[in-house]
């Protein structure tokens, strides 16, 4: 998107749920979709005397991601409290982190049309999700409020943004390549929808080749690519007719308008809260040290950028391929297996990009379930490698291939599909097509060379298709030229 | 049976070992001693005689069974702060008010383990902020020395049933004072473990950084019985630390013989009362006589405890009382508008006076652009108070203060005036915020029959230090024994 003059300066927010078993600070379970207020106990309701206890494994997680995005990870970060009044926040505080945040510092390297740009990285930090409100209709037409703490302390890391992206897309390539990257560590599992990915973001317009940014308005809870593209684009458009005008943009937090398609102001800045955050009393400062980042990094996955860089290398694929294969984990995995069987990563790769994901798309399932496993599919590939079968047959019989997980060769044996090679049984039908044939071998001798392809359906006509295709044309030319 | 109430834990468990009473009996021979005494000094908010004689008859089977619990059928009260799963909790307050909680505070359950049988819910200061126990939503409770004078605070109640003998002893929570004040005030042993040692998991917030639970006791013996039950790590609670527990009654009768022990100059100010003036120099001269060295010390950053405790406490309870906002547990006003109005309908009938002055001094505080001149600044100079003590404790092994400057003052006395009210913890207030330990044992009388107390000062988890000097300095100290005339 062009906006003449003027440019957008972007900043993103990104609260990623983290796929632990238990909650940040007592061990209630995460599990989406229980019975409202069936996981919950003293600590996650915020009872009187209740205390918080760190859960380990989010600090594994933070760690991940921190190495992940080049940040420096601080050998000592502290918690904070946050404080503001809402039924779903059962302490009256958040706990999260604000001076000394675990991550710092890093940076997000982004493809935008095949260009590489470094999107900075401010801070990752922990912090805890609040509860949520239920109505029996709409907040405005209820009644009253029920609270569900379910999901009261589940764990966040909250992933901030330098002012880097200037265009909507920017902003979307950059959460795009950040989601991968959080479902690569399998630490988050991206799902916008139930808000287990969710992006607020700073904007604000300048004139192109200015330094200073403008007044920013935040847009907050905007949970899908599609939706956050339109926003930014409008709240760009919106900010710079407001300057056009003469007017000049005023500090305020908004929401997105799914659909008007607009956004529209929340609160001022003379209603911005004041969290009065001071450091977590109930919390000691955690003291990483460096045995616990090496040991994290240490188990930490290859990520999707090395592994494109790794495709490209090893396996001599074009980045077209590569980052169809990469952008999804399952689907990089089964093509590492696939062609641990069947050494030949092109002929794999274009199998996989046709026909399995045509199947695995129609049947919406991932990589990981696919019913046809990578050997079945290395197991095709030899057929058609070694001449059982043409790759004619094999795409016909892919989908049953797909649906049944049946063994191809079990498959092509029970239909009788074995391509005929033997040059003697595929003479013996040439002759005879030959021999009923006259008047085409006539035109054929007498250079309408055209034909050759009437012969060869013929003899296909008759064999169902079995016929070895390369042997055929090569006995055929011979025989219709009369050599021996 | 009269002679029961001269019997300290130590004495008690023997008889109930030998079956010369039973726990039900003595459980008894209190609840009848609450139902005759308490009516005028009002240390119980709530007598819990079911549940006590059901817990009485439970440690009488285990006696029977040849159990051996710690605190095995000993009768004890609780301030009204601990959540008791079942019992109704309310911090004094309000707001509290049919708060069941469904789960026991670490305490509480480290008390069950021991066998304790549950009297009763002491009386405090609303969310434990107060030095007179005048602050409660369930009324004041009176000092069993002078019906007409505080018993101290904010563990007022806590105090005070040990000293009437309305249970054998008792547990309170010291924020600022809280046990060693009102300990001081009614003549009995009060000690504040250190920050870490005890576990804060169930005790309800005041300020977090500053907390910590302890017990009161009618002589030293019985304290290091006490913090034998409640001492050591939890993890539950992240700021307890995981250190061994000595049997603290080893400490007992060992003697201080060649230490050396530290006299703060700063605490000998103008405005002592001359007979705790009196009693220091007395304590000095005992302390002298069980071998040790008085030495002088200084403390150079004493001036500022008071104003950074007062900035410290407030915020972090302006946080710790957001909870309490009508949602989810507790008082909650009928005929709300809207959300904004039921906020306000709970927590202005909810707390009282002082709790909201607190509520407002430290939203103040932290308040954006205020937090570094009050909050930040404070929490500097808390870590220079701190560091006065590490460099104090270089120089000798304890330290001798007066607990309270001074002794018990008239009900409605301060009430009025916040600052003098807050002057009452000025010698107390510091170990808070060194998150040392500290313990006060009596050391006399003033001319008008008033109990005056000694505060002994020791490092981080040096409490059996605190218990070997105090023992030593009540036995040789030979304090008068009287009891108060009820």
């Amino acid at each position: 998107m062009d906006y003449g003059e003027h440019e957008g300066v972007m900043g993103l927010e990104v609260h990623a749920h983290l796929l632990t078993d238990s909650k940040l600070f007592c061990g209630c379970s995460t599990k989406f979709g229980a019975e409202p207020n069936s996981h919950t106990c003293p600590t996650c309701m915020g009872l009187p005397g209740a205390l918080p206890v760190l859960n380990k494994k989010v600090v594994d997680f933070a760690i991940r991601v921190g190495i992940a995005l080049h940040c420096s990870i601080n050998r000592k970060s502290i918690f904070a409290r946050k404080n503001y009044y809402y039924p779903d926040l059962p302490k009256g505080y958040q706990i999260s982190q604000y001076e000394e945040p675990i991550c710092e510092n890093g940076y997000l390297d982004v493809f935008i049309n095949g260009d590489k740009k470094r999107m900075r990285i401010k801070r990752v930090h922990m912090e805890e999700d609040a509860g949520k409100l239920v109505h029996e209709a709409t907040i405005e037409t209820s009644s009253y409020s029920l609270v569900d703490y379910n999901r009261s302390s589940i764990p966040l890391l909250e992933i901030v943004s330098e002012p880097d992206m200037r265009t909507p897309e920017e902003a979307v390539q950059y959460l795009k390549t950040l989601r991968d990257i959080l479902v690569y560590l399998e630490i988050c599992d991206g799902n916008m929808e139930e808000g287990s990915f969710r992006c607020d973001a700073n904007v604000s317009v300048r004139k192109k080749g200015t330094e200073e940014f403008g007044t920013r308005a935040e847009l907050k809870n905007l949970n899908s690519f599609k939706f956050i593209e339109r926003s930014l684009d409008y709240e760009i458009q919106r900010q710079i007719d407001v300057i056009r005008n003469g007017g000049s943009v005023v500090q305020e937090t908004r929401l997105f308008n799914v659909d008007e398609g607009i956004t529209y102001s929340m609160r001022g800045k003379e209603e911005a809260h004041d969290y009065r955050y001071f450091p977590e009393p109930d919390l000691l400062p955690l003291i990483v040290d460096d045995a616990w980042i090496e040991e994290v990094r240490r188990s930490l996955p290859e990520l999707p950028v090395e592994k494109m860089e790794r495709f490209m290398k090893e396996y001599g694929l074009p980045r077209y391929d590569v980052e169809i294969l990469v952008s999804d984990k399952d689907l990089a995995h089964y093509f590492e297996e696939a062609i641990r069987l069947f050494p030949e990563p092109k002929t794999v790769s274009n199998w996989i990009m046709t026909e399995f994901l045509r199947e695995l798309k129609d049947g919406s399932a991932s990589a990981k379930d696919s019913p046809l496993s990578p050997a079945h599919l290395a197991e095709l590939l030899s057929l058609i490698k070694d001449g059982t079968i043409s790759a004619k047959i094999a795409k016909d019989i892919f989908p049953e291939l797909f649906r049944s997980g049946a063994s191809p060769k079990r498959l092509v044996a029970e239909k009788g599909m074995v391509q005929i090679s033997d040059e003697d049984a595929i003479v013996r039908i040439i002759d005879e097509v030959i021999a009923r044939s006259p008047k085409e071998v006539a035109e054929f001798r007498a250079g309408k060379e055209k034909l050759l392809g009437f012969f060869v359906g013929q003899v296909m006509k008759e064999t169902k298709g079995k016929a070895n295709p390369k042997l055929l044309n090569e006995l055929m030319l011979k025989r219709l030229k009369g050599l021996p | 049976m009269e002679d029961i109430l001269e019997l300290t834990i130590a004495q008690i468990r023997e008889l109930l070992q030998k079956r010369k009473i039973s726990s039900v009996e003595l459980t008894n021979y209190f609840l009848e001693r609450i139902k005759r005494f308490d009516g005028d000094i009002s240390s119980y908010i709530k007598v819990t005689e079911e549940y006590a004689l059901k817990m009485a008859g439970d440690a009488d089977k285990k006696i029977a069974d040849g159990e051996n619990g710690q605190l095995l059928g000993i009768p004890l009260g609780i301030k009204d702060i601990y959540c008791t799963k079942g019992i109704e909790t309310t911090c004094a307050s309000r707001i509290l008010k049919g708060f069941i909680p469904p789960y026991d505070a670490t305490i509480i359950r480290r008390l069950k383990d021991e066998g304790y049988v549950h009297l009763g819910r002491l009386n405090m200061d609303e969310f434990a902020m107060g030095s007179s126990t005048e602050t409660s939503y369930f009324g004041i409770t009176r000092n069993p020395w002078d019906l007409e004078r505080i018993p101290g605070g904010s563990s007022g109640g806590s105090a005070a049933a040990v000293a009437a003998d309305e249970c054998i002893a008792s547990i309170g929570s010291d924020t600022g004072g809280s046990i060693r004040q009102p300990a001081a005030l009614c003549g009995v042993v009060g000690m504040k473990p250190t920050y870490g040692r005890v576990s804060r998991f169930g005790l309800i917030a005041f300020a977090s950084s500053l907390d910590q639970i302890g017990p009161f006791t009618k002589d030293v013996e019985d304290c290091a019985i006490m913090m034998n039950a409640i001492a050591g790590y939890d993890p539950r609670e992240s700021t307890s630390v995981p250190l061994n527990v000595p049997d603290y009654t080893e400490f007992i009768s060992r003697g201080i013989g060649g230490w050396k022990v530290g006299i703060p100059k700063e605490y000998f100010i103008e405005g002592i009362h001359p007979d705790i003036e009196k009693a220091m120099q007395r304590a000095i001269t005992t302390v002298e006589g069980l071998g040790a060295t008085c030495v002088e010390i200084s403390l150079p950053h004493t001036e500022y405890c008071l104003a950074v405790y007062y900035i410290i406490a407030p915020a972090e309870a302006s946080s710790n009382l957001a909870r309490y906002d009508g949602v989810k547990y507790g008082f909650r006003p009928q005929g709300s508008i809207d959300l904004l109005d039921m906020y306000k309908k709970t927590r202005s009938a909810g707390f009282g006076a002082e709790v909201k002055r607190r509520i407002m001094i430290g939203t103040y505080a932290l308040s954006s652009g205020y937090y570094d001149a009050y909050y930040k600044k404070a929490s500097q100079v808390r870590a220079l108070i701190k560091r006065d003590f590490t460099e104090a404790f270089t120089l000798c092994d304890a330290i001798l203060t007066p607990t309270s400057p001074t002794p018990a003052f008239k009900i409605g006395e301060k009430m009025d005036d916040p600052l003098q009210m807050y002057l009452s913890d000025i010698f107390t207030i510091s170990t808070n915020l060194a998150g040392i330990p500290g313990i006060s044992v009596p050391c006399g009388f003033t001319k008008d029959g008033l109990p005056i107390g000694a505060q002994f000062l020791a490092g981080h988890f040096e409490e059996g230090k605190l218990i070997q000097i105090a023992s030593a300095f009540e036995k040789y100290a030979n304090i008068e024994k009287r009891r108060p005339a009820l």
